[in-house]
């Protein structure tokens, strides 16, 4: 049964991870006889960050969410769903959520699922958890997306698929809120532009089929039908964030749509951040977040391939003078001194690329 | 690691969940069910804290099976206060870097995997904090 009427719903709490270690551009383009340059150029990519060999998709999101409940101060028992957005969930058959759930004190009175929607699972798990919130099921709901993505040695994936995760606490006191969300829409259809099969380790992609008909009409439908049921346009918002599977795409579909690079910038981060996939939007919202104003409007909209977008309207709360500094910041993270920069040896050896002997 | 055995150990691993002992006030990580110091059983629920410093630290550089892909790789006795002492991995640091003193705070991590096909066991390591 719900809660009854619900005024506003919004987040709560949020968190990034982002993994220490690093590879550039250059670094990767050597071992394959490539032009650094004119793919740093091209995509707009200088380094991407990696998952250690103790790192993956579960322990990225148990870290943002903490991070997210430590800046909402609330308990992990309270938390009534908890869905994980990713593409590399470490197992086929059993959930990231439990153990993620498991790890904030969430079980056993807890909803939970895994989404996988290529590079969107993450704003899928943010609309569903904020639903249920808005609907009065639950008091808070966790939105989790996170990858360790992996691009296939040589391919033009390779430049970009990196790791992180950003985490989402949903609730609907006002008192609490730090962002409202004003307004959603979800924008899809069947593009096959993306895909993994089942048993295979890399995915494939339909080149320059990713572009225009995949992401660029998807994420600017989104845009495009959320800014005009919001009655906004561009020069209302004071960010604005898109799936960044590169650097090319979001700072080109941001512009092209009226957006100013300053709009734009602030969740910005696939130059040094490389593509976290389902994590993406989410990571460089977190971003926003983290200088955001108390009355400022940020637009999100992510992009999965397959293919769709999900987006959203935020009004930032004066309650994020008081929680921003709870937890890391998201740009304290990926420019920390702390970087460790990998030859492509280790990269290769940490992402499981290179064939073992079978004990 | 078996399944069954992964699991019982979530609580301490995941989540650092210790017991107060209500006669001395010695806090046990992992829980026991009498106490060492007292001899007390009965308990209140607690956690430990998630920082601490290193107290001694070895680095492993023949590693075993299982954590080969690791090494080499540190291994460290932290302290995270009220008398509690754990054994951990410290994670993202360079051997060199290591001191006695060194502020951490722990992580969720993966600890092992049994095998390709087996489960996977999550929980604490250290990560310096600079």
């Amino acid at each position: 049964m719900g809660r009854g009427q619900i005024d506003r719903v919004g987040i709560v709490g949020y968190g990034a991870y982002i993994p220490r270690n690093r590879i550039k551009v250059e670094e990767i383009a050597k071992v394959w006889g490539a032009d650094a340059p004119s793919y740093k150029k091209g995509l707009m990519l200088q380094e991407k960050s990696v998952p250690g060999p103790d790192q993956d998709t579960i322990t990225m999101a148990v870290e943002a969410a903490r991070y997210a409940l430590k800046r909402a101060g609330v308990g992990g028992q309270k938390v009534g769903a908890v869905y994980v957005g990713s593409e590399s969930h470490p197992y086929a058959v059993k959930p990231s959520g439990t153990t993620v759930a498991e790890a904030i004190g969430a079980v056993p009175d807890c909803h939970c699922a895994d989404f996988e929607f290529a590079c969107k699972a993450g704003s899928e798990g943010m609309f569903v958890a904020m639903g249920l919130v808005k609907s009065g099921e639950i008091e808070y709901g966790l939105g989790i997306g996170a990858d360790t993505s992996q691009g296939a040695p040589g391919d033009a994936l390779e430049y970009s698929a990196s790791a992180g995760a950003a985490a989402f606490l949903f609730g609907d006191k006002q008192e609490q809120i730090i962002a409202e969300c004003h307004f959603t829409h979800s924008y899809m259809t069947d593009t096959p532009d993306f895909w993994r099969r089942e048993y295979q380790f890399y995915p494939r992609h339909a080149s320059r089929f990713t572009g225009e008909p995949a992401y660029f009409k998807h994420s600017l439908g989104c845009s495009q039908a959320l800014m005009k049921k919001a009655g906004m346009k561009p020069k209302d918002f004071a960010h604005v964030v898109f799936h960044q599977p590169n650097g090319k795409f979001p700072m080109n579909v941001g512009l092209m749509q009226g957006f100013t690079r300053e709009q734009i910038v602030t969740g910005w981060l696939s130059p040094t951040l490389g593509n976290t996939y389902s994590g993406a939007s989410p990571i460089g919202l977190t971003a926003i977040l983290d200088v955001a104003k108390p009355g400022e409007w940020i637009m999100m909209v992510s992009y999965g391939s397959g293919a769709g977008s999900d987006g959203f309207v935020w009004k930032v709360t004066e309650r994020i003078n008081a929680v921003r500094d709870l937890a890391p910041r998201t740009r304290a993270q990926l420019d920390s001194n702390r970087k460790k920069y990998l030859d492509y040896g280790t990269y290769a050896k940490f992402r499981g690329k290179i064939k073992k002997l079978a004990h | 690691m078996s399944s069954p055995r992964n699991w019982r150990g979530m609580p301490q691993r995941y989540r650092l969940e210790a017991a107060k002992c209500k006669k001395c006030g010695k806090v046990l990580f992992p829980p026991r069910l009498v106490c060492p110091e007292c001899h007390g059983r009965e308990f209140e629920p607690t956690h430990i804290g998630n920082t601490g410093k290193v107290e001694t630290f070895t680095v492993i550089r023949v590693a075993p099976s299982g954590f080969t892909d690791q090494a080499p790789y540190a291994v460290a006795i932290v302290n995270v206060g009220d008398g509690v002492r754990i054994l951990c991995q410290v994670a993202d640091v360079e051997p060199e870097e290591l001191a006695i003193g060194m502020p951490v705070k722990l992580e969720f991590r993966k600890v092992q995997s049994d095998g390709e096909s087996g489960v996977i066991s999550y929980g604490y390591k250290a990560v310096p904090v600079f």
